[in-house]
């Protein structure tokens, strides 16, 4: 008789599947097999649990016990000793960074301690393919209420005093616009769902739509009945085949069970969801260019207004929300506005997902309150710097974002704090730098990435990108000039003030933080032809210091004999000859080489 | 789906399912090492879980833990109930399980004839 004792949680997200979750999947349902634990075992694919970087990642439960990088080879084992026999593999289990410590449970790992699961709460936890599971954790719930109990006024006003902010970029209030589309007049509007995601390194709306692709359409069907549009567009790019992939499976089980289709729980209102695959140009998440792309048109950004709001989609009332803020709406509808609102801060309320990456030791996504503090992000939750090096900078908010130093640690994680401090809330990027990051390097990526997706229809953006880029280039190339930081300044004003669109309206802001904090490394590189994190490879050469004895030990290890001095004295490197091998700066006793 | 009830009832028969994701606070765990599973532990465990099944009893996780260290009392099936000490039977066979569920995980009177150890939690 079938009895389930215990459920083996597999992760199916992109990132494991890459890792190789499904050849794991796979040896699971021989292996049970094989054991004779069919009738007890239940295996369960899920979505992301956003730390893929661990993955594969296998969950036992009831004990919640967390496996990490699980090979096919170790399942044989997972299943004699931990299924079979209670005994749980130790040499699977998930290590502290800096403290080695194993954990066994999920719910201890620091990097899941101190987040704040409400949008993710599902991720990795139900399987997103299966509506019934998204029904057992309270889905369809939101939207059952708000048809069969409030008014569109009434869930619009439950958004309004959420403070719920858009989690596209721009953080503009979501009841607000909803507010907006009502009022337009039209008989046909629309709901469109921004899934395009074209900041690099940002994954947490593909993580949610691959995930719990059913929250985001009951987030679409409430935003539909509030502002009176019967049809929903998700914008999804073509980039992202899984998460269409559950879309389309999602769509059909809800409108298999009634939750789109007409008269939703027996009223009214008919909704319906349709997919639209985008090209994956970055410029097309700016939403009138998305609009001119789902006509079929270019993706072209145009000026504003007539917003959305009024004139859409085929000239229609379009509500245009983003991923993540779809997916904060039905756990406000059910739990109130109220509820929401007294989490995060004054003005920024209820939580954020941010996808750490660069040099730090836990990357992954992480969902944390707003008005957590940086510090609180990256050492608590990521985990500290990579390899126990100094953290210099964090970029934030993707290319239109800015960098903050060390002495920006502390400052609290909303909308507000993060413009004035010259970066922003952005989609949720956030890139971790040490002491080996060149700060001016780092603006040259990004405006060398805005360039390159400028849509060239307006000269600021276009023509003006391209001329920073171009000063930015010769400074790490040892060709900087008096005048350049000036000229740099004087750009960044002129493409922020006069571009048409969001795009070049932001292209400034990584060269304007960099500018503010790391001014430093600026000068370094213009006066002293001197990259002092020794990246920009033309001016990353060795050189000796003051603090040089003359001991003659370097002139002894270099291969190509660059080295030049007499005993006793400062000696010198001709950087003509200097293959920079680095093996001077070991050898060294009064660590008088510097490089950079 | 034409109402919130009828949402209501579905999701409560769903959640049945997934309790298994909770360690409850009634457990029976029964000795997996080699010399429980040379003892037939595996089969006094599928009869524990039949058991289950078929009383439909909910809240039970079931669950399985390494040698104790009394070999010679195989196989051993602990039981804990909320708020009460951990009782340890011994020499368990299948036949026996219906009894240990009905009378002490069900009604909580220790099955006299099998107990072999208590620990206070
Ligand atoms: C260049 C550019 C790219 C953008 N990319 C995205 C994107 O990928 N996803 C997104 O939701 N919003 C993106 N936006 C913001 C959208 O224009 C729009 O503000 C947002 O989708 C509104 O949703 P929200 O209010 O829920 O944030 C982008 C804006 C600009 C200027
Ligand atoms: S700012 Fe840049 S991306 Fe936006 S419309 Fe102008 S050229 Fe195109
Ligand atoms: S870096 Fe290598 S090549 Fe250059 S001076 Fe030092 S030892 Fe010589
Ligand atoms: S090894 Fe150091 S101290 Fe000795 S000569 Fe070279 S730079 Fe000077
Ligand atoms: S895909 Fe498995 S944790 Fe992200
Ligand atoms: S040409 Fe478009 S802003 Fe001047």
């Amino acid at each position: 008789m079938e009895h389930i004792r215990a459920h083996v949680l597999l992760c199916a997200g992109t990132g494991c599947i890459s890792s190789g979750s499904k050849k794991v999947e796979a040896a699971f349902q021989r292996e049970v097999a094989r054991k004779g634990l069919i009738d007890e075992i239940k295996i369960v694919e899920t979505g992301c649990h956003g730390f893929c970087e661990m993955g594969p990642i296998v969950i036992v439960y009831p004990e919640g016990v967390f496996y990490c990088h699980v090979k096919e080879e170790d399942v044989a084992e997972i299943v004699d000793s931990h299924l079979y026999k209670g005994r749980i593999v130790e040499r699977l289990l998930y290590r502290e960074p800096i403290s080695h410590e194993k954990i066994i449970n999920y719910n201890e790992i620091n990097f899941y301690k101190k987040q704040k699961r409400m949008v993710l709460a599902n991720c990795g936890h139900i399987s997103p393919e299966v509506i019934e599971d998204y029904i057992a954790a309270g889905g369809y719930e939101a939207l059952g209420q708000a048809l069969t109990k409030m008014t569109p006024e009434q869930v619009i006003d439950e958004v309004k005093v959420s403070g719920l902010r858009g989690r596209g970029g721009g953080g503009f209030p979501t009841g607000m616009k909803w507010e907006f589309a009502k009022k337009a007049a039209g008989d046909q509007k629309y709901v469109i769902c921004n899934a395009d995601e074209g900041d690099p390194g940002a994954f947490m709306d593909r993580s949610v739509l691959e995930g719990d692709p059913h929250r985001v359409l009951e987030g679409m069907a409430v935003c539909g009945y509030a502002i009176g549009a019967s049809e929903g567009i998700i914008y999804v790019r073509a980039e992202y085949p899984l998460a269409i992939k559950r879309l389309k499976v999602a769509i059909a089980q809800a409108e298999e069970m009634g939750f789109i289709g007409k008269h939703i729980f027996g009223s009214d209102f008919d909704f319906k969801v349709k997919i639209k695959e985008g090209a994956g140009a970055f410029v097309c998440g700016e939403e009138t260019a998305l609009l001119a792309s789902i006509e079929g048109q270019r993706g072209m950004p145009r000026s504003r207004p007539p917003f959305p709001a009024i004139s859409g989609l085929w000239g229609k009332p379009t509500n245009i929300n983003n991923v993540e803020t779809f997916a904060n709406v039905p756990q406000i509808i059910v739990n109130g506005g109220e509820w929401y609102a007294s989490i995060g801060t004054e003005k920024s309320k209820g939580t954020k997902v941010f996808a750490l990456t660069g040099k730090i030791n836990n990357t992954g996504l992480a969902e944390v309150p707003m008005g957590i503090t940086m510090r609180e992000i990256i050492y608590e939750i990521g985990g500290g710097i990579l390899n126990g090096k100094k953290f210099k900078a964090v970029q934030i908010g993707g290319p239109s974002g800015g960098c903050l130093p060390e002495s920006m640690l502390d400052l609290p994680v909303d909308y507000d704090s993060l413009i004035q401090a010259g970066a922003m809330m952005g989609s949720g990027g956030l890139v971790v730098m040490d002491e080996d990051t060149c700060m001016v390097d780092v603006a040259k990526f990004f405006v060398n990435f805005t360039q390159s997706e400028s849509c060239g229809k307006c000269t600021p953006c276009r023509e003006g990108t391209k001329r920073m880029l171009e000063i930015l280039t010769n400074i790490t190339e040892g060709k900087g000039k008096k005048g350049d930081i000036e000229l740099l300044q004087q750009l960044a004003k002129n493409i922020k003030a006069t571009a048409l669109c969001g795009l070049g309206q932001t292209a400034p802001n990584p060269v304007l933080s960099t500018m503010r904090y790391f001014m430093d490394e600026y000068e370094a590189h213009i006066n002293e032809k001197r990259c002092p994190a020794g990246v920009c490879s033309h001016l990353s050469g060795y050189s000796i210091t003051e603090n040089c004895k003359g001991c003659g030990l370097c002139k002894q290890v270099c291969p190509v004999t660059a080295i030049s001095g007499e005993v006793k004295s400062r000696h010198s490197i001709d950087q003509e000859k200097c293959i920079k091998c680095g093996a001077c700066m070991g050898k060294c006793p009064f660590k008088a080489i510097r490089k950079g | 789906m034409k109402t919130l009830e009828d949402l209501k009832k579905l999701r409560e028969q769903l959640q049945s399912d997934r309790k298994v994701r909770k360690m409850s606070s009634t457990q029976v765990i029964v000795g997996m090492g080699t010399c429980g599973i040379a003892a037939g532990a595996r089969e006094v465990m599928i009869a524990i879980l039949d058991e289950i099944a078929q009383k439909k009893l909910e809240d039970i996780s079931v669950c399985q833990t390494d040698c104790i260290g009394m070999c010679q009392q195989e196989v051993l099936v602990d039981v804990v109930r909320p708020n009460e000490p951990r009782i340890t039977y011994g020499r368990v066979k299948p036949t026996d399980v219906p009894k240990i569920i009905a009378e002490h995980v069900v009604n909580g009177r220790i099955v006299e004839e099998l107990f072999v150890g208590k620990i206070e939690q």
